[in-house]
């Protein structure tokens, strides 16, 4: 809410620049938005008259202005306004004056004639279009007629006002008015707030209950209460109320409507009046029926149904209760009798039609918040008197009440030592009764106990926390002390599944990988590519967007999504890992799934940058390999981890794909997408990886080890081969080991040929043993036999031809 | 001549030819084998002693090794000098272009957002508080209810929900870490101090400022003497560590239905040192998270005594740090992964 200044000094002494209070507000109470002073930003704008006025020869909607700025000669403007009029005062911008939208006006030729200035209309000095009264909205707007010529406009508009924008909490209702904001800054600044009701006078001799009946449910309108006003004269209100108004960011419409805007922002108690002859039998409040309509006053139809609550006459709904008015009962300038309606409706009822319809007004927002119970009939009978003054209504007998509640006021015990206790401070009972005091609430105290009573008006205030709120707030947080707990010893730390994270990425990062952050939440299609297992996905049940409507399964499409848009920005060199969950469920009925921690990889391009001394490398499958392997061997599992073609992914290249395992538990795979899956991308030829963290957090791990080195030297032998295309090097790697004996150490592929000079379904492949005898020297015999061996059985397995 | 004399002008004549070589092959090959060689001079020499009479052998046998020593001495000289000066020339040779560009090497980098919640977690963990994480799917009574937001709290308004079913969402914050650990504790095995990173979501449409996925941190204390002035020290040495000490601190009310009292705690802008901008909204502070008292309501509905125990929490957000410290103007960059962006942070 746009809490005007000027408003504010009318109730309560303050002296102090606006940004000061601003701070001071934010500091104690609640956010402040902004703190604007509309004429900040305006320059030489000033009261004018239209003292002559005649057509421009050569324009059928332009006049010639004479306007009298209280210099000796008139200044002459070209103006397009169609309400220009002799003898009225007007708004000029002068030749060098600044307007709305830092726009210099300047001395021009219109069509010809010489124009210094211009005639501006309210929105061309900087008020929103949806503030300008109704009859302002298409010209010049006049000033009042005693309005000194040639003065600065600002001080007949409320331009020289500060507004404080308030960004009340929903526990703040009561800061929703001045009436609230008044009573908040007595307590802080320790003054008392003059804050007095009108006393309505009851002019007519008729009876409201003579001339409309109600007929409310109370689980709706806890409190609603009517008062009638004969005889109105409709007609704008006075320039005054209209100021505080459009300053709040409300738009002037007549002087009924506007006095229940203004009694809204002055109390925070919202009213509605209607046209009394325009309502058939008695009003109502109900639920809706089904299918129910309204047009509301901004003529909008909107479709009801029996969650919905109304305001109706015998004819249908006139109100939708507590949100906004209907257009058909609506006050127009042929209005002669108002029904003015004060009500307290359900805060949570009105805020789910509200929410429902996307309907948020002013109303509502303070019916949510809840407004203060006790004032409902006097802000009632303060509009009613106000339309008896501005509208010359009489106003009749009584207030009808259709249902009234007795609110509580809260009562809370609470004693020094509690609020000491909680703040860590040391405050004497004198220091906190005088708080509660400023705050206006009433304290009964015995020795260190307070028996603390609540005005209805602070509707927040329930239970001891609110109160030690209310201490520490009007204290004064910056005079808390600042401190850090005492409690017994606490170790802290990370435990070994968040270590092994943590180390999972900075050995992914050392290996030259970079740690991309994806959306957990995609489509339907790319959560469920890359699967390491069968799960059923999990859905939004009303998604934002179509791009993210899943949950993700695998992690390697966020991953691809992430090349795609460095590749659209002409990155191509992209290496990048992701540590996050996937989400499995057994099966559809399942409603929340396991959240399993995974860890993945995609590279494309070359990890390492084209330079003057090295040509770039692009990444291939035993690149990307040689990085899974070398993180599954730094994390220290324990047993050996292997990797087995697998050609059954479907988003995956079926020859360049393996399975890992480690000691014979699947932990995830590598290799190339599918040509077919990164073209869907738009990406180049990428490798990725996918691991369960949780199986890799679950596997034992090698304790930290190491073994002497041998003094012995060691013997290398190679041994080259010939052999089918298609048997894959892990098994003549096992028949190598199985028959190296007792002192082969390593075994090494240094060579692999196909092409020229092998048979087609040949490859020729080239290994070199390392022997060794930890505790002897050995003798090339021994190598020897063992060598034969070697050969005699790859030989005899693979039918092998040595070389 | 006397075979002695012979030998002193092998010497001299040898000396010199030494001298006045000029590469080594030439003396280990040629000035060496010729002059030490087996059918060198001085060799021949040795074996002509047995010729001289016996008296005499003894006298030029010593002569012929003195000066076989003194030649090979001359030998490694020369060898040393010319080999020092090879050296020389082939360090001269070998100079390159010291300031001719590095050969790149691989290098990862960690995620900005992640060094923050790995650096807050840090300071925490040495505070004595242990780290949990919690499920991002999440029930409505942890996420909600039991944060004191009932199914028709006004507040829920202000965190737009992603639901799954009617009571699973996909949490909205870390505070359902709040119940999640205050229910398990055993506080008959002393305080809880505990502080919770992880992914949370919201349903928001993206843009420069807003995201439907972005980062938490909760924090939680709770013993039987735990003061807001603690959580006000808290606060203000986690913000002085992470943006610096010459930067003011002030704590405001706030909203939280999990805590009461709640406050919201600010720095002075670093744009502009407090002197107001657009980045502050000319207010001269920046808000950085909220906090408060755990609220009664939230203790006992996990079973614990609210009259005996207490405590504060506090949630923060990584992803705001991340663009006020760095400047970073848009949220989505955090997510969208563009390699140079990322690499920009170590
Ligand atoms: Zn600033």
């Amino acid at each position: 809410m746009k809490i005007s200044y000027n408003w504010l000094k009318e109730y309560i002494d303050l002296d102090i620049p606006a940004d000061e209070l601003a701070e001071k507000i934010e500091r104690s109470s609640v956010e402040v938005d902004s703190v604007i002073k509309p004429s900040d930003g305006l320059k030489k704008i000033v009261v004018g008259k239209i003292v002559e006025m005649e057509n421009h020869p050569d324009s059928d909607h332009l006049h010639i202005c004479q306007v009298d700025v209280g210099e000796d000669e008139p200044v002459q403007i070209v103006c397009g306004a169609p309400n220009a009029q002799v003898g009225k005062n007007v708004i000029t911008a002068l030749s060098g004056a600044r307007v709305a939208d830092n726009m210099k006006i300047k001395k021009s030729k219109m069509r010809g004639i010489q124009s210094n200035g211009m005639l501006c209309a309210l929105d061309e000095i900087g008020y929103p279009k949806d503030v300008v009264p109704k009859e302002w909205a298409d010209g010049i707007y006049f000033l009042p007629e005693d309005a000194t010529l040639g003065d600065d406009v600002y001080k007949y508009l409320g331009m020289d006002d500060a507004l404080i924008d308030l960004d009340v909490t929903p526990n703040r209702g009561d800061m929703l008015s001045i009436y609230g904001t008044v009573h908040d800054l007595a307590a802080i600044y320790n003054k008392p707030a003059k804050f007095d009701l009108d006393k309505v006078s009851e002019t007519s001799d008729k009876l409201t209950s003579d001339q409309i009946q109600s007929d409310v449910n109370d689980e709706i309108a806890w409190t609603y209460l009517n008062r009638v006003v004969n005889d109105v004269e409709v007609k704008p209100s006075p320039l005054w109320m209209q100021v505080r108004l459009w300053n709040a960011g409300i738009k002037p419409v007549n002087n009924i409507v506007d006095i229940t805007n203004y009694s809204m922002l002055k109390f925070g108690q919202p009213m509605h009046a209607y046209d009394l002859d325009k309502l058939s039998g008695k009003v109502s409040v109900r639920y809706a029926n089904d299918g129910e309509k309204i047009t509301t006053l901004d003529e909008n139809e909107v479709e009801l149904d029996s969650n919905d609550l109304v305001v109706a006459d015998d004819n249908g709904p006139i109100a939708m209760a507590g949100v906004i008015g209907g257009m058909d009962s609506s006050i127009t300038a042929d209005t002669k009798n108002v029904l003015f309606e004060c009500a307290i409706f359900d805060p949570i009822k009105v805020r789910k039609m509200a929410r429902k319809h996307v309907i948020h007004t002013e109303a509502s927002q303070r019916f949510e918040r809840g407004v203060d119970p006790m004032a409902v009939e006097d802000v009632l009978s303060s509009a009613s008197e106000m339309a008896r003054e501005i509208a010359n209504g009489s106003v009749t007998n009584d207030v009808l009440v259709g249902s009234k509640y007795e609110a509580k006021k809260a009562v809370i015990e609470i004693s020094v030592a509690r609020i000491n206790h909680v703040l860590g401070m040391e405050l004497s009972a004198q220091e906190v009764i005088d708080i509660f005091e400023r705050l206006g609430f009433e304290v009964k105290a015995t020795g260190d106990d307070l028996v603390v009573t609540i005005p209805t008006r602070r509707g927040d205030i329930h239970i001891q926390a609110d109160l030690i709120e209310e201490v520490a707030r009007i204290y004064g947080y910056d005079n808390l002390p600042s401190t850090l707990p005492t409690t017994t010893m606490t170790t802290g730390g990370l435990n070994e599944e968040q270590q092994l994270i943590r180390d999972s990425r900075h050995i992914l990062e050392g290996l030259g990988l970079t740690h991309a952050i994806s959306y957990a939440l995609t489509t339907e299609e790319k959560a469920k590519m890359f699967m390491m297992g069968e799960s059923a996905q999990t859905d939004l049940s009303y998604p934002m967007s179509s791009d993210h409507t899943t949950l993700r399964m695998n992690l390697v499409s966020g991953l691809l999504d992430d090349i795609a848009y460095n590749k659209a920005r002409k990155v191509d060199n992209v290496a990048l890992y992701e540590q996050g969950r996937v989400f499995h469920k057994d099966n559809e009925d399942v409603v929340k799934p396991d959240e399993i921690e995974h860890l993945a990889g995609a590279m494309t391009g070359s990890l390492v940058d084209n330079s003057w001394n090295q040509p770039a490398k692009n990444v291939d499958f035993f690149q990307i390999k040689g990085i899974v392997n070398e993180y599954l061997e730094t994390i220290g599992l324990n047993g050996e981890i292997s990797y087995v073609s697998n050609a059954s992914y479907p988003e995956m290249h079926p020859g360049r794909t393996a399975d890992i395992f480690v000691h014979g538990h699947y932990v995830g795979f590598v290799g190339q997408v599918h040509p077919k899956i990164a073209k869907q991308f738009k990406i180049n030829e990428t490798y990725v990886f996918d691991l369960n963290l949780q199986t890799i957090i679950d596997l034992p791990k090698k304790e930290q080890s190491y073994e002497l080195v041998s003094k012995y030297p060691s013997i290398k032998r190679d041994i080259a081969m010939l052999i089918d295309k298609n048997i894959e090097n892990d098994s003549i790697v096992k028949v190598i080991e199985k028959r190296g004996g007792a002192y082969l150490v390593d075994v090494k592929l240094f060579d692999l040929y196909e092409g020229e000079h092998v048979p087609e379904d040949k490859k020729s492949l080239a290994y070199s043993l390392t022997f060794q005898n930890k505790h002897d020297t050995l003798v090339d015999d021994d190598v020897n036999n063992v060598m034969d061996k070697v050969q005699r059985n790859l030989e005899k397995e693979f039918n092998v031809e040595i070389r | 001549m006397s075979l002695k004399d012979d030998l002193t002008k092998l010497r001299d004549d040898g000396i010199a030819q030494i001298n006045q070589a000029t590469d080594v092959n030439e003396i280990t090959k040629e000035i060496k084998v010729n002059l030490l060689g087996k059918k060198g001079p001085i060799t021949q020499a040795l074996r002509g002693i047995k010729d001289l009479p016996v008296e005499k052998r003894p006298e030029v046998g010593s002569y012929a090794n003195e000066i076989r020593d003194e030649i090979q001495n001359a030998l490694d000289a020369k060898l040393k000098e010319l080999e020092d000066k090879a050296l020389e020339e082939q360090l001269v040779a070998e100079k390159i272009d010291v300031t001719l560009p590095s050969t790149p090497v691989a290098k990862g980098h960690p995620h900005v957002i992640q060094s923050i919640i790995d650096e807050i977690c840090d300071m925490f963990m040495g505070m004595g508080y242990e780290v949990k994480s919690g499920p991002e799917v999440e029930e409505d009574k942890y996420n909600f209810e039991m944060m004191n937001l009932p199914k028709d709290h006004p507040a829920r308004d202000m965190q737009d929900t992603f639901y799954i079913t009617k009571e699973i969402l996909m949490r909205t914050q870390t505070s359902p870490m709040q119940a999640r650990t205050l229910e398990k504790h055993d506080f008959s095995k002393g305080p809880l101090k505990m502080i919770s990173p992880g992914v949370v979501y919201r349903r928001d449409t993206d843009d420069p400022t807003h995201s439907h996925q972005f980062h938490q941190v909760e924090g939680i204390v709770i013993d039987k003497n735990i003061t807001m002035g603690d959580l006000k020290g808290t606060l203000e040495y986690l913000l002085h560590q992470l943006f610096g000490n010459k930067y003011d601190i002030r704590l405001r009310p706030s909203y939280f239905p999990f805590t009461e009292p709640s406050v919201e705690a600010d720095v002075t802008c670093f744009k502009c040192d407090g002197k107001g901008c657009d980045v502050c909204k000319h207010s001269g502070w920046i808000e950085v998270l909220g906090a408060g008292m755990v609220h009664p309501n939230v203790l006992k509905m996990a079973g614990v005594d609210a009259d005996v125990y207490g405590g504060f929490a506090f949630g923060l957000g990584p992803d705001r740090f991340a663009m006020l410290k760095y400047g970073v103007e848009d949220i989505r960059d955090f997510y969208l992964n563009d390699v140079r962006f990322l690499s920009q942070f170590n």
